[in-house]
């Protein structure tokens, strides 16, 4: 067992890392106080290929592996939790489950826009009555010749009304189990912003990742061609949870950078800050804190990978499950980014909960990856229906 | 168009320098990053080829350690790469550096060669020059804008206070300023193409007419009599005085210290 990076890894952070200081981090601040979504940093990312990494090369993508992608969101979040999710948010979500499931013809007509970085994608599964009770999912598709008709509406959708290209989660049947009890069959649709029926509600103010762009999506007769059936009919349940499968270690990552970014200004603040005549690095407490989050941090660092290397396992082979592996790095980094995050607070003292000082934006950051891409709680469901099967 | 540019991995002056017991740099013991010079000239290779099309090598003489440095230009868009390394090469200065540079490029076919203008670590802008004189071609120095004109190649060549606009018929050799450009990033993908690719690797044997009495340590005319880590300057002395008297004391200090 070998836990050493590759030394083409290696590069990949270095790049990751200094393009993230150079590009994101002098912007993050201004981000999160305006709410902007970054869109230079958006087209950096671009023409730098940060949008397509896992992507297939004959798809425009940049033929990297998940654990590549893992860590350009892992470094991006360090600086700035927002553009981590942009990208998480677009690739795992968006663009690999066209990768797996789409038609070479869907493939062509959006994977390639979306990793090459010239459309940004999103994806729509949570509506106000269905977050982790799918079967509460209103939202529903008609069949109507050679189109299909869907109505209803998805929120708390990230990258909202910024993103050309959604996956979009309705149900098309409705059948009877052996007990006569009702059940939605759900499908996945690729819908294109610009088409008519397909609008955008209110954008949401958020506690944090305050750049990225939260939207209600609305369905009202929108008809998208038969052709952006994602799958087959009835299967969008399981193709829905893959895909946040994938997103899990996406937003693990995000976590894991944002609890590194935390601890790394923590680490150089308490060397400088005096109190009682010495750096409070000096002080036991100050330590002891310190070795807890730095140890926490590595904990969650190997589960994130192991379930990215999972994922390429799966990626090879269409076989391997990464579903647990994905939960518990999830569960993990997230609880991590969230204490690391809220000591770095603690540690800064009276200038940690000042916005001028980068860990008070973390911490507001953190809380949502226990939320968002199934809440900590489903996390916890994954696993133990694992343990328990 | 082929273009050689020639590219030095140094240290990475965040990381702190270290020296080997007879003065010369422990280069295998720092942090190392591509010599901003060369990776300036670096991206006008690139943007060359992506404007006129044309296949960029680079080339570094060092450590086996220096295939990073290639790897990462590779990554950023160079096509090939070749690594000059042999025990017989190391502790070279600039003559016995540009002797053994210019020995690996008579081995290749090339219309312009790039060159930063100066590394960071000697400081000395000669190798670009004297790689020159040793190939027998043109040599512009101190590029700040570089384009080509059929098979001239017409070079903006920074002064203090203006530019030259130069032409020069290729085969020719440009050294690039850092302030030429700003260098482009690696892509991920490119740079797991750069770890798939093969690196040539030359070892003294591979030279080509060069003198053993030109080559490493023993073929270095310059000797290092002492090296040592940057010395912080003391905070220096201010004095208030009416300009005559500032004048005046001013021409005593540099007396003092035989400046004049």
């Amino acid at each position: 067992m070998d836990f050493s990076l590759s030394k083409k890894h290696e590069m990949a952070r270095t790049l990751f890392k200094e393009f993230a200081e150079t590009e994101v981090k002098p912007f993050a601040q201004e981000t999160d106080e305006t709410e902007h979504f970054p869109t230079e940093i958006v087209k950096k990312m671009q023409k730098y290929g940060f949008m397509g990494i896992p992507v297939e090369k004959e798809y425009g993508g940049q033929g990297c592996d998940p654990l590549t992608y893992t860590m350009c969101v892992e470094e991006l979040s360090k600086v700035c939790g927002t553009t981590g999710v942009i990208v998480s948010a677009h690739t795992s979500l968006c663009a690999d489950p066209i990768q797996t499931y789409g038609t070479p013809e869907q493939k062509e007509k959006f994977l390639v826009p979306l990793a090459n970085g010239t459309k940004l994608g999103a994806f729509g599964l949570t509506e106000p009555g269905a977050g982790t009770d799918a079967q509460g999912v209103q939202t529903k598709a008609v069949l109507d010749g050679d189109e299909w008709v869907l109505n209803g509406s998805k929120c708390f959708i990230t990258n909202g009304k910024e993103a050309d290209i959604y996956i979009v989660i309705a149900y098309t049947d409705i059948i009877e189990d052996k007990r006569g009890r009702k059940q939605k069959k759900f499908s996945a649709f690729i819908v294109e912003k610009g088409t008519p029926g397909f609008t955008f509600g209110t954008k949401e103010k958020k506690m944090g990742i305050r750049g990225s762009a939260t939207y209600e999506l609305i369905f009202q007769d929108c008809r998208i061609p038969a052709a952006n059936l994602l799958g087959q009919r009835g299967k969008g349940f399981p193709i829905a949870m893959h895909t946040l499968d994938g997103g899990r270690i996406g937003i693990a990552a995000q976590a894991l950078g944002l609890a590194e970014g935390a601890l790394e200004r923590t680490i150089e603040y308490t060397k400088e800050r005096k109190q009682f005549g010495r750096s409070i690095a000096q002080q036991q407490n100050t330590q002891f804190q310190l070795a807890d989050m730095a140890t926490k941090v590595e904990a969650a660092k190997l589960l994130v990978y192991k379930a990215a290397m999972k994922k390429a396992q799966y990626m090879q082979d269409h076989r391997t499950s990464y579903s647990v592996e994905a939960a518990m790095a999830k569960l993990m980094a997230a609880e991590v980014a969230m204490e690391v995050t809220t000591k770095a607070v603690q540690l800064f003292g009276g200038y940690g909960y000042i916005r001028e000082y980068d860990v008070e934006r973390m911490m507001r950051d953190a809380k949502i990856t226990e939320i968002y891409e199934g809440t900590s709680e489903v996390q916890r469901m994954v696993i133990a229906a694992n343990i328990l099967k | 168009m082929k273009i050689v540019v020639c590219i030095k991995q140094v240290p990475d002056t965040k990381g702190g320098v270290k020296f080997n017991p007879d003065g010369t740099l422990d280069r295998g013991a720092m942090l190392t990053i591509m010599n901003p010079d060369d990776k300036a000239g670096l991206e006008a290779a690139l943007r060359l080829k992506d404007q006129y099309g044309a296949e960029v090598t680079v080339l570094t003489m060092g450590l086996p350690k220096a295939e990073e440095v290639l790897r990462e230009a590779m990554a950023m868009g160079a096509d090939k790469g070749i690594l000059v390394t042999d025990r017989v090469l190391g502790g070279a200065d600039t003559w016995a550096t540009s002797t053994t540079i210019a020995g690996a490029l008579r081995n290749i076919d090339y219309d312009l060669i790039i060159t930063g203008r100066q590394a960071i670590d000697g400081d000395t802008a000669q190798v670009g020059p004297q790689i020159s004189e040793h190939l027998d071609i043109p040599v512009i120095s101190y590029a700040q804008d570089i384009k080509i004109d059929g098979e001239y190649v017409i070079v903006q060549r920074q002064y203090e206070d203006r530019y030259h606009e130069l032409k020069a018929k290729m085969p020719c050799l440009v050294t690039a300023l850092s302030e030429l450009n700003e260098a482009r990033y690696m892509t991920p993908g490119g740079i797991f193409d750069a770890y798939d690719k093969e690196i040539t690797v030359w070892g003294r044997a591979d030279l080509k007419d060069v003198d053993d009495a030109n080559l490493g340590l023993k073929g270095s005319p310059t000797k290092i009599a002492k090296a040592s880590d940057k010395v912080r300057k003391g905070a220096g002395e201010k004095v208030t005085l009416d300009p005559e008297e500032a004048v005046k004391y001013l021409i005593g200090k540099f007396e003092e210290k035989h400046v004049i």
